[in-house]
Parts: C-alpha cells; sequence; structure tokens
C-alpha cells in the first residue's frame, strides 16, 4: 500500500520547516541558502505530485496530538485542498528556484533568516489548507501572517518599509478578528471547533448571513478586497520580489481558499443574495484595481494593484457560484467554480512570473521607478521573452492561459438569465459589461507595464551596464511561462482536474458536454466552444506560412538604419511616453477614481515643476477618520492617565470602593 | 473534419484575403466620387502591396525581434479571424475551435502586438499611437462584446456559427435590441478600424494619427503585411456585420456549388456596405482625441442597453 497523501504532505511541511531551521545555521553562507532554496524547490514539485494524487482520491483524515491537552490538530485533505496544494507546491517549486539565485547578503536581513521565515512563511501555508479545526487553522493563519511580515520588512533599515510592513499585520489582524468571530458563530453554540462539527450544524438565517459576511471581510482582508485593499501596493513594493510573488501568487489564494472552504463546505452557500453582493463586491473590486494600475509609475504597485483586480474577478466569480447554487442550477455553478479555480492557478502562475521578472530587472538596474526603465529586452533577453509569457497571459489573450479562465467565466456569465430572481437578471448585464471592461482595461495596463520596461529605448545611460539574469533565476521563469503555455493549450486536462473539486463543492463537473483534450465545450459545441491547441496552431501555421511564402516570391533583405520618427531630427529617450504618460488617458477619463493633487508651475518660477500625485480615495474616505477617531479616543484616555503615582492609587482605592459597594 | 471542409476553409481565407484589398479599394473610390474629387482605380492597394513587396525593407538600428515578428503575427491573427468570421458559409470546421470571445481575443492579440511593436523603437509617434490605440481599444472591446453577447442571447450560443444560423432562419421584422446593437457596432467598427470620426487613414498629420503613428517606422513588406492586415480586419469587421444584421445568403453547408452561390451575395451585400462606410466617412468630420471616449462610451452603454431590451421584451 503506498503512504496516504496526507502524511506525505505533512512531511514535506515539516521539511520545509528543517529546511528553513537549517537555513539558520549559518545565516551569512550564500552558498548553503542556495542549496536549501533548491532542496525547497523539489519539495514544492513533491507536494504537487502529492496533491495531484489526493485531488483524484477520497477525502483522508488525521488526528495529531499536538497543541494544547484537549485540543489535538485536526489535519484533513480533500478535493478543494488538494487542488490548492497543487497551486502553492507548482507556484513555490519555481518561486523558490529563483530565490536559490536571488538572496543575496545586503544591508537588511541576512539570507539565512530569510530562508527559515521562507520557508515557515510556505508550511504555514500547507497546514492552513490541510487543517480540520478552527485551532490549528488560526495558528497556522497567524503564523503565515507573521512570517510574510517579516518578509515584507527585509529592508527594515528603511522607514517606509517599516510602515508598509505594519500597515500590512494591522490589516491582517483586522482580518484575523473577523476569522476568529466566522469561526465562533459557526460552531453555534455547542463549543466544538473542528471543521467536522461545523459542517453538520446548519445555522438559522440571520446567524449563517453574519458567518459569511466575517468570512468576507476576514478573508477579504488577506485578498484585498476593496476596501481592505490598502496594505497590497504598500507591502508589495516594500518586499523581495520572491516573496511578492509568493504572496501574491499563493497567499492571495489561501485567502480564496478560506472564502470557499466557509462558504460552501462549512455553511453550504444557504441565501442567493451572498452571492450577489460578493459579485458586485468582487466587480467594483476589480474595475477600482486595474484602474488604479493603469495609473501607477512603480512596476511593483503596478502589479499589486493588478492583483487587486484579478481578486476581484475571483471573488466575483465567487459570487456567481452562491447565485447557481441557490439557484439550483449545478451544471452553471460547475462552470462558474471552474472559471474561478482555473483563474486563481492562472494567476498564481502569471503574476509570480511577472513579479520574479520585476525582481530580476530591480537586481540588474537598482531601478523599480518605471520611468527610469526602458529597452531592456537588448540587455536582458531571457528576462524580457519570458515576461512577454506573463504579459500576455495576464492581459487575458488566446491562446495563453488567462484566456482560459476569462472565457469560462463569461460562458457563465452569458447564460446566467435563466434565474428566477428578476431583479439579478436586470443586472447581469451590467455586471458582465463590467468585467469585460476591466478584462480590456487589463489589456492597456499590461502593455503599458512590458512597453515601458522592456521596449523603446533606455531612459538611463546606466541601464547599458544591466545584466541578464542568471541561470536559477531563468529556470524559475522557464517554469512559471510553460506553466502558462500548458494551462492556456491544454485546458481540457486542467478542467479534468478541476472537476474532482466541483463535484464535490457544487455537485456537478465542468467538463461536460463536447469537452474533449483538443476542445472545450462544456455545455455543448452548439452553444460554445474553443480549441487553444487549433487557435494557436493556426496562428503558428500562418505566421510561418507567410514568412515562407513572402521570403519565397519576393526576398528577405532587410537594411538597418536610424530610426525615422517622421523625419524629425532630435530624439531623445526623454521623448518616449514615460509611464504617467502612458496611463494619462485613463487618469482623465476615470478622475472620479482618483484623489488627485496637481502641482502647477507659476509663470515666475525659477524652476518650474510640474508634478501630479494621484492617490486612493479609500484613504481619505475610511483609513484616516478611523485613525483620527482612534487618536481622538486615545487622548481621551490620556486625561485619565496623568503620569503621577498617587492618581493612579486614587483610581485603584475608587475602584475597590465601587467593586466592594457592588458586592454588599 | 472532411477533405471537403478544409477546402472550403480554406477558400474563404483565401477569398477574404483577396476581396479586402478589393474592398478598400472600393471604400476610397466612393470617398473620392462623394467629395467630387477624381478617384483612384479600385486596384490600386493590389498594386500598392505588390510594390512594397519589392522593396528592401528598413529597420531601425535599435528595434528587436518583437517589431520584426509583429506584422506576420497580426497577419496571421486576422487570418485565423477570416476563417472564423462566416462570411461564405456557417458550418466550417475551423468554426468550433474558436466562437465569439476567442474572437474578439484575437483582435486584441493582434492589438496588443501591434502596440508592443510601436513602443518598440523608442520614438514619441510610436509611443503616443500606441497609447491611443490601446486607449480606443480598451473601450471599443467591451462594446464589441456585448454586442455579440447580444447575439448570443438571442441564440443562446456563443458560437458564430449557430448565432447565424438561428438569425438567419427568424421571422423577418425589426427586434429592437438588434437595432440598439447595430448602431453599437458600426460606433466600433469606425473606431477599430481606425475610420473617421476616430481616425482618419488619410493622414499623417502628427496631432490626430493613431494607427499611422504606430506603423510609422515599418516598411516594405512589413508595411505591405500590417496593411494588407488592417484591410483584412475591416473586411472581418464588415462580415461580422453583415453576418449579425443581415445574415441572408451565407451558405449552410460546404458544398462548392453552396459556397458559389454565396460569394455573389457576400460581394453584393460588402458592396453596399462599403459604399455606405464611405457615405458615413465622408459626412462626419474627425474628433479630437479625448472626444473619442464620449463616442465609445455612447457606443458602449447602446450594446449594454441592447442586452437590457432583449432581457427584457426578450427580442
Amino acid at each position: 500500500m503506498s503512504p496516504a497523501p496526507l502524511a506525505l504532505i505533512g512531511f514535506a511541511a515539516a521539511a520545509w520547516l528543517a529546511i528553513g531551521a537549517a537555513g539558520l545555521i549559518r545565516p551569512r553562507s550564500l552558498r548553503a541558502v542556495r542549496t536549501l532554496f533548491s532542496l525547497g524547490s523539489v519539495l514544492g514539485v513533491a507536494i504537487a505530485v502529492v496533491a495531484c494524487v489526493a485531488l483524484a482520491g477520497s477525502p483522508e483524515s488525521a488526528v495529531l496530538p499536538l497543541g494544547l491537552p484537549d485540543l489535538p490538530f485536526h489535519l484533513r485533505v480533500d478535493a478543494l485542498s488538494a487542488f490548492f496544494l497543487l497551486l502553492l507546491g507548482s507556484a513555490t517549486a519555481a518561486i523558490s528556484l529563483f530565490s536559490a539565485g536571488y538572496f543575496r547578503s545586503g544591508s537588511g536581513t541576512a539570507p539565512g533568516l530569510i530562508c527559515f521565515q521562507y520557508h515557515a512563511f510556505v508550511a504555514a501555508m500547507v497546514l492552513v489548507l490541510i487543517a480540520d479545526d478552527a485551532y490549528v487553522f488560526m495558528v497556522a493563519w497567524e503564523t503565515m501572517a507573521l512570517a510574510s511580515y517579516f518578509l515584507v520588512t527585509t529592508d527594515h533599515r528603511i522607514p517606509e518599509i517599516r510602515r508598509a510592513g505594519f500597515l500590512y499585520l494591522l490589516i491582517a489582524h483586522v482580518g484575523a478578528i473577523a476569522i476568529l468571530l466566522c469561526f465562533g458563530v459557526l460552531q453555534g453554540g455547542h463549543g466544538d471547533y473542528t471543521f467536522a462539527a461545523m459542517r453538520s450544524i446548519t445555522l438559522p438565517g440571520w446567524w449563517g448571513s453574519a458567518a459569511f459576511f466575517l468570512a468576507l471581510t476576514g478573508f477579504g482582508a488577506k485578498a484585498g478586497v476593496l476596501p481592505l485593499h490598502v496594505w497590497l501596493p504598500e507591502a508589495h513594493p516594500a518586499a523581495p520580489s520572491p516573496v511578492s510573488a509568493l504572496m501574491s501568487g499563493v497567499m492571495l489564494k489561501t485567502a480564496i481558499y478560506g472564502l470557499l472552504r466557509v462558504t460552501f463546505d462549512l455553511l453550504g452557500a444557504q441565501l442567493w443574495w451572498w452571492g450577489a453582493i460578493a459579485l458586485a463586491l468582487g466587480l467594483v473590486s476589480a474595475l477600482f484595481g486595474v484602474i488604479f494600475a493603469a495609473a501607477q509609475t512603480d512596476m511593483k504597485r503596478l502589479l499589486a494593484y493588478s492583483s487587486i483586480e484579478n481578486i476581484g474577478i475571483l471573488v466575483a466569480a465567487m459570487g456567481l457560484v452562491i447565485l447557481f447554487k441557490t439557484n439550483a442550477k449545478p451544471l452553471l455553478a460547475a462552470i462558474a467554480l471552474a472559471a474561478l479555480l482555473y483563474h486563481a492557478l492562472n494567476h498564481a502562475m502569471f503574476k509570480s512570473l511577472l513579479f520574479l521578472a520585476t525582481g530580476s530587472v530591480l537586481h540588474a538596474t537598482k531601478e523599480r521607478s518605471l520611468g527610469k526603465l526602458g529597452g531592456l529586452i537588448h540587455r536582458m533577453p531571457w528576462v524580457a521573452w519570458l515576461a512577454l509569457a506573463g504579459t500576455l497571459a495576464s492581459a487575458g489573450l488566446p491562446p495563453l492561459n488567462g484566456f482560459v479562465s476569462e472565457w469560462l467565466l463569461l460562458q457563465a456569465f452569458l447564460f446566467t438569465p435563466t434565474l428566477p430572481q428578476s431583479f439579478i437578471n436586470m443586472l447581469v448585464p451590467l455586471a458582465a459589461a463590467a468585467l469585460v471592461l476591466a478584462v480590456a482595461l487589463a489589456g492597456y495596463v499590461m502593455v503599458k507595464f512590458y512597453g515601458v520596461i522592456f521596449l523603446g529605448r533606455p531612459r538611463e545611460p546606466s541601464l547599458a551596464y544591466a545584466q541578464d539574469a542568471g541561470g536559477f533565476e531563468r529556470a524559475g521563469l522557464v517554469a512559471l511561462a510553460a506553466a502558462c503555455v500548458l494551462l492556456g493549450i491544454f485546458p481540457a486536462t486542467v478542467l479534468a482536474a478541476i472537476d474532482h473539486v466541483t463535484s464535490l463543492l457544487v455537485g456537478s463537473q465542468a467538463s461536460g458536454g463536447d469537452t474533449s483534450w483538443l476542445l472545450l465545450a462544456p455545455l455543448g459545441a452548439e452553444r460554445s466552444s474553443y480549441s487553444p491547441l487549433i487557435v494557436l496552431g493556426a496562428i503558428v501555421g500562418a505566421v510561418l506560412i507567410t514568412i515562407q511564402l513572402v521570403h519565397r516570391m519576393w526576398h528577405g533583405r532587410v537594411r538597418r538604419a536610424p530610426a525615422w520618427d517622421c523625419g524629425f531630427p532630435l530624439q531623445t529617450p526623454r521623448m518616449q511616453d514615460t509611464a504617467e504618460g502612458f496611463g494619462q488617458p485613463i487618469r482623465q477619463v476615470f478622475e472620479p477614481f482618483f484623489r488627485i493633487e496637481r502641482h502647477l508651475p507659476s509663470p515666475f518660477d525659477a524652476k518650474p515643476r510640474y508634478s501630479v500625485v494621484a492617490s486612493d480615495h479609500w484613504w481619505h474616505w475610511l483609513y484616516l477618520p478611523i485613525a483620527r477617531a482612534a487618536e481622538a479616543v486615545a487622548r481621551l484616555f490620556g486625561l485619565i492617565q496623568r503620569g503621577r503615582i498617587s492618581v493612579y492609587l486614587t483610581y485603584s482605592f475608587v475602584t475597590l470602593l465601587a467593586l466592594l459597594l457592588f458586592v454588599l | 473534419m472532411t477533405i471537403t471542409g478544409l477546402f472550403s476553409q480554406l477558400l474563404q481565407v483565401v477569398v477574404a484575403l483577396a476581396l479586402a484589398p478589393l474592398l478598400i479599394g472600393w471604400v476610397n473610390q466612393c470617398r473620392a466620387w462623394l467629395s467630387n474629387r477624381r478617384a483612384p482605380p479600385i486596384t490600386l492597394p493590389y498594386r500598392t502591396i505588390r510594390k512594397l513587396f519589392t522593396k528592401d525593407a528598413v529597420v531601425a538600428d535599435n528595434a528587436s525581434p518583437i517589431f520584426r515578428i509583429t506584422p506576420y503575427v497580426v497577419f496571421g491573427a486576422m487570418c485565423c479571424a477570416a476563417a472564423i468570421v462566416p462570411s461564405l458559409a456557417t458550418t466550417l470546421p475551423f468554426a468550433s475551435a474558436a466562437d465569439a470571445i476567442a474572437l474578439v481575443g484575437l483582435f486584441a492579440l493582434a492589438r496588443v502586438f501591434i502596440a508592443l511593436a510601436a513602443m518598440d523603437i523608442g520614438t514619441s509617434f510610436g509611443s503616443l499611437g500606441a497609447r491611443r490605440e490601446m486607449f480606443i481599444g480598451f473601450l471599443a472591446e467591451p462594446a464589441l462584446l456585448m454586442v455579440l453577447f447580444t447575439a448570443s442571447l438571442i441564440s443562446g450560443s456563443t458560437s458564430l456559427a449557430t448565432i447565424v444560423d438561428t438569425l438567419a432562419h427568424r421571422e423577418l421584422g425589426i427586434y429592437p435590441s438588434l437595432a440598439f446593437a447595430g448602431v453599437a457596432f458600426t460606433m466600433v467598427s469606425l473606431a477599430e478600424n481606425a475610420r473617421i470620426p476616430i481616425d482618419n487613414p488619410a493622414t499623417h498629420l502628427e496631432l490626430t494619427m493613431i494607427h499611422e503613428a504606430m506603423v510609422l517606422e515599418y516598411s516594405a513588406r512589413h508595411l505591405a503585411l500590417l496593411e494588407w492586415a488592417s484591410w483584412l480586419k475591416l473586411f472581418n469587421y464588415s462580415c461580422i456585420g453583415l453576418a449579425l444584421f443581415v445574415p441572408f445568403g451565407i451558405a449552410s453547408g460546404t458544398g462548392w456549388t453552396e459556397l458559389l452561390a454565396a460569394a455573389p451575395a457576400l460581394i453584393g451585400k460588402l458592396a453596399i456596405g462599403g459604399a455606405l462606410l464611405a457615405l458615413i466617412e465622408t459626412l462626419s468630420a474627425k474628433l479630437r482625441v479625448f472626444r473619442a471616449p464620449e463616442f465609445l462610451g455612447t457606443a458602449f452603454m447602446l450594446a449594454v442597453l441592447a442586452m437590457l431590451v432583449n432581457l427584457l421584451l426578450g427580442s
């Protein structure tokens, strides 16, 4: 008999911890760290393989005699956990491989310590995915938050980075409190915090809704759903790139996992209007994220806002699943859920790829600002060409992976008008419109990202000395780019794996209809079909035939000459579009979304300067008022805190007297 | 997939490739007549392509491979699109490989590549054109999708073949949702094909050009392919419009006789459509770039309205 998947996964998590601990032995030795990260990468592959086995197997649980005396660890792996373990394993394998070449000794945390934090972070995420009671879940969740906090503040000598880390920790804890309360509601007064017990109770209406919204708040804070998204654009630029990749690619997905676990497994998705609210919230997040991404000038902030967009799409898809499930349309629910899981997997691959590419660019140029990059395709061809795969995938273009999940989601949207709630039916066209607008804008954002960094002419002279990524970094990027392509052209295989999850959560399969390995047609070929392999073959075939024909019938002569540019004689790299310039039309069209502070030079300025700062309304609408209120309350408390011992003694005395009076 | 099916498929692509320059020549001829000028010969586009192919390609010193591969990718994507769009027949083998959403995806792929190539040289005009093209695209693409969704809701399918079959075999009458969608589609097509009022195909005036700004650095065979691809795009859009709103005369089989019978109908419809396009272009003035969002926003809203009307009235 082969060993059980759950045990193997547990061992792998423990092995990750051990690898991390081994990093502490010689924290400044780069060779040791390089070996350890490579080992961690192998473990990632192992987890992915085991998860594939577990995906098809039946649920399996175990009780470990760890923790407090009366609270043993309950662990369980079912299809849902296995799918996210697959995502975690495969993304982590590539990111670890990249990290092996990435971390070098600098002014911040020692590489060995980073290695420990990194592996503790990954092991905690595994534990989150296999937890089967609220206690283990919260322990793992908090370990994950703390480990990632330390990773974000790797360069802790820089004040902005400490500030970003604090903001992240703060919102992570607000979220954790909401999740804790959610589990408190879910146990329904029985005091049994295992998931099995929660599953068996049906909560009365309002308590169920309370649990759902607490979960949406708590997991939404981790995932970056509006309005709890503010930490993402701060923490991602602060963190080292592999950490950003891990957080954006994998950690945000654990939040989605938690949301799915609570909503569908523990609560059983009871009321249709939960879905309507999740749908609206998700679409607002998606639009907001992508509009802000278009206006960014820091490459990692741009990607962070793009993550908000993708998380928004995932939450909207979840809303759609709830709508379908509560209205007893299992097939459509399965398609929407498959779109959600597929998109989560795709986003893990292409966003990790893009974040890692920014890491290589950062190493080569020491620049994060888009305004100081450009033309890197000549200096860093490996990174540039591999990033192109991620860019096209992220822009949702066929035949890459981003398009498949969007295609599935649009299919689910299109066949919504069969719902009994006429109100929802009316709103669905608007929701579909918002979704396609977000997807189209993502194309804009990605052209900006890629064009400004890799194309054009270098905007700074120092870029001429940029070096391409090293062997480990290349290997990590190649793995992720290959995943983007393969996930794009073999959707039926991926859907077959996802089917195990959809039959568990909504009781139907998404790869029905006329789907074969070549053709994706979940609702039958009459209704809709898409075959990425044929499309890819047709495009490649057409390109090759055209090249051959043109060269055979005429010639293939090429002459090199200076750029023409309509005959203008003086051209400097400064005359290209900057990141601000490229995003300017979006800023103008969507002006109400931004809070814009403009500084215009006056005619009398000796040194005229023009600056525009586009910031987030939510800071001013939500966060600053809360901060001010907290300060005002603190000041009130300050009135009774005089700092003199006699005053405090008086307080104690009065309290005692009051208590005595109360007792007597 | 039968051999005849494959041949019909190839035939449709070849017909599209051959007719696309003729369509643009016809539109230019009509435009010249409408503005009281002497018209260029209708075969001028063919001669332009042949001339360009014989020349030596001049490529900027700092061009990357993206710049050189883009004309082929754009041309290839447009050929694929020509295979999907039901211009001659609906039941072609390639139709099941890509539906309406994938078709919009193919157009987006071509757009992204051409914008990247425009940014590649690093000239001021190139990036300006790329920015404007993506700006137009992000509004036009959703509007086009919404138009196609309206048609999909009527036919319960996103496969173009099924859509056209359903629309062609309905009772003749005025459908309000299709009327809205038709207006929206016309507006989107004007914007996507760089026609007046969004862009002027006949200008090289720095402040107004969009498509021309992106292809400024191209020459010879690269330029020929890009121009041919843009004509093919106009042809594809026209065929989508004809298939959705005038879906008559399209063959539903793949036999040679059926295809031969469908060809005159297609050419006749294209001739009328091209003349109408020239009329619209002659009657309207070019908008400032920043008025484009209003124009396309209107198209988008009309398309959403079409979908809503379809849901509310069921027609």
